[in-house]
């Protein structure tokens, strides 16, 4: 074991010179070597974390600064002064609608989405899982090749159709597709159903309990892991969703953070960094507080299906 | 291509009970995918065969819909010969997936090989090194990146710091595009994580063997690391060369496709034809073209895996 760690670590291909391996003098007792290679592991590693999320301080600590102080002091990580002016103006937002409207619109689109696609998609990965039926092998086929589909292909048609329909600055053509559940959460659903023992649908089935009641009574129950970890990607791309919001809501009354900010961090509308860092910052607090207590979660959806976009 | 399922019962027990219990189980089954069909029809085959149908028009959406006139082959003749920003979007696209996404798995897996060594603080930075991954596709990341790059940003501060002159990042048509490029190899958290869960599948024993035999790290790398974890930098290779074929928040907000159209993406440029110059027929080509490079790239590597993806033989019953 320990042979291998070294190998990894001292390997010029993971970024550590090789000179490192030849310094280290074999008359040294070995503890000692593997306490200074344990500090240059953790000074490498380590700097090279700070410097991923380097650029997410900066955003915090930007936000904090006084609007005169950002750019003068770039490269100061810690504010002379902490101020939550550019908060309160932030705030505010733009032609007198403020972010407490962006932040409504975004929690109902993204807390409807992700109720019903995490509902669906478990119905639909029972359906495909355990249940014997003519076609399901060439369904199941289409529902994967539809993870490689570009969403451009059928946008445009979706765009014409609701816009016949009217409802253009609605929440419908947001919600309706999500009925469907989505194929990379009824994949890793069907995943985690796998493990659970055929045995206890069939002894449910010989108490007489049908494959509706099975499916609510024993795999639902069972499932809820693997509806968490849905529930957490579908909150972040929800959240996150741009597009969708881009084409169908056109009224700045009915914007969601995304939209919102683009807006509001337009260079040639707004200048006030301070209020757009601001802005910024506290758009990612929801994803940041959901990653920090969920984040098992989130390791384990994405280790046990090996994918993710 | 129906695939008749495990449990047909033929003829040899086709007793009453069975047969209702067959026809009641496809009710069922149809009942459960019964909302993913739906949608399925909906929302994904009937539009992809209208986008088909539209990519044959001239059809614009400031018109109705009776007014889209059958034009052959006109959009994709246009696109190949005379639409000139269509080949440099085609061009800054592929730019962009030929060094973003092999450049960010050969982050992943170093990382998730340096993090796979069992030494304390794993978990901090497992985490710390997935946050970008959550955050990167964010309209707040990207309005925070054009300030990374922007000539008073944190970048050139840190030029600065080492006494490298400052210099334009996104109004120089060399540079704009690795903006992009450093922001997609920023996101390579999800798969560090998907390699760190493939490392630690791979039983120690094979390494302590190779250690006895005499192997070198790079060695045990090339013949057992590589060849083990070849499934799943297969499946990353595909599912992410997908993804940065269809990149578009990112470029509309950080470049917009300037300068020079050298960060105009495939996806960024048919929203322009669609939703901006409202050319829904030619949008659609475009957007079919995608779909059939895409088809084309999924073939090439599903193709070309059985020589260089190694599958266990699996041991299951």
């Amino acid at each position: 074991m320990k042979a291998q760690i070294s190998s990894f670590i001292l390997h010029p291909l993971f970024f550590t010179p090789k000179i490192m391996s030849l310094s280290f003098d074999l008359s040294v007792p070995k503890q000692k070597r593997e306490l200074i290679k344990s500090f240059f592991y953790h000074l490498f590693v380590g700097g090279f974390c700070l410097l991923m999320v380097y650029p997410l301080l900066w955003l915090f600590s930007s936000s904090l600064k006084p609007t005169d102080e950002i750019w003068r002091t770039v490269m100061q990580l810690i504010p002379s002064s902490i101020t939550f002016d550019n908060y309160v103006n932030g705030w505010a937002g733009f032609g007198n609608i403020s972010f407490t409207t962006f932040y409504q619109n975004s929690l109902i689109y993204t807390v409807l989405a992700t109720l019903i696609t995490v509902f669906f998609s478990g119905m639909v990965a029972y359906g495909f899982s355990r249940v014997n039926f003519i076609g399901r092998k060439f369904w199941f086929a289409c529902m994967i090749t539809t993870l490689m589909l570009p969403v451009q292909v059928v946008i445009i048609p979706q765009y014409i159709m609701f816009s016949n329909l009217k409802w253009l600055n609605t929440l419908y053509p947001l919600l309706l597709p999500r009925f469907g559940g989505q194929a990379f959460f009824i994949f890793m659903i069907m995943q985690f159903v796998r493990g659970i023992p055929k045995e206890l649908d069939e002894a449910a089935e010989i108490d007489g309990c049908g494959k509706v009641g099975i499916f609510f009574r024993i795999i639902l129950p069972l499932i809820q892991p693997a509806l968490v970890t849905c529930a957490i990607f579908s909150f972040y791309w929800t959240w996150e969703d741009f597009l969708t919001p881009l084409i169908y809501l056109n009224s700045p009354k009915l914007y969601t953070i995304s939209l919102a900010l683009r807006s509001f961090a337009d260079p040639s509308a707004n200048t006030d960094w301070g209020a757009i860092f601001a802005m910024s910052a506290l758009s990612l607090m929801p994803v940041f507080i959901i990653f920090i207590f969920f984040q098992r979660y989130l390791v384990q959806g994405i280790s046990t299906t090996g994918l993710k976009g | 291509m129906a695939v008749i399922p495990i449990k047909p019962a033929p003829a040899k027990s086709a007793t009453p009970t069975k047969k209702r219990n067959f026809r009641q189980s496809n009710l069922i089954g149809y009942i459960f995918i019964g909302p993913w069909l739906l949608a399925f029809f909906a929302f994904t085959l009937m539009p992809m065969l209208a986008s088909l149908y539209f990519s044959f028009t001239d059809y614009s959406s400031l018109d109705s819909l009776d007014k889209a006139r059958w034009i052959g082959f006109q959009n994709f003749e246009r696109m190949f010969t005379t639409d000139t920003k269509y080949i440099k979007a085609v061009g800054a696209t592929f730019y962009y997936v030929i060094f973003a996404i092999p450049l960010r798995l050969i982050f992943a897996l170093g990382l998730a090989m340096l993090l796979n060594t069992g030494r304390s603080g794993m978990g901090l930075y497992r985490a710390a090194f997935y946050a970008p991954s959550i955050v990167g596709g964010s309209i707040a990341v990207a309005v925070m990146w054009r300030q990374v790059f922007g000539t008073e940003g944190l970048f050139n501060g840190f030029l600065a710091f080492l006494g490298v002159p400052a210099r334009t990042w996104l109004g120089n048509p060399d540079t704009a595009i690795w903006t992009l490029i450093v922001l997609a190899v920023w996101q390579f958290g999800s798969p560090m994580l998907i390699f760190l869960a493939g490392l630690k599948q791979i039983p120690a024993e094979f390494y302590e063997a190779a250690s006895i035999d005499g192997a070198s790290g790079l060695r045990k790398f090339i013949s057992i690391t590589l060849p083990l974890l070849s499934p799943v930098i297969f499946f990353n290779l595909i599912m992410q060369m997908i993804s940065g074929l269809m990149v578009f928040t990112q470029a509309f907000i950080i470049t917009g496709g300037a300068p020079l159209d050298t960060t105009l993406f495939y996806a960024l440029y048919i929203y322009r034809r669609a939703f901006e110059n409202f050319q829904m027929g030619y949008a659609s080509a475009m957007a079919w073209v995608l779909l059939l490079i895409i088809a084309f790239f999924a073939a090439i590597v599903f193709r070309s895996s059985s020589q260089w993806v190694y599958y266990e033989t699996k041991e299951e019953g």
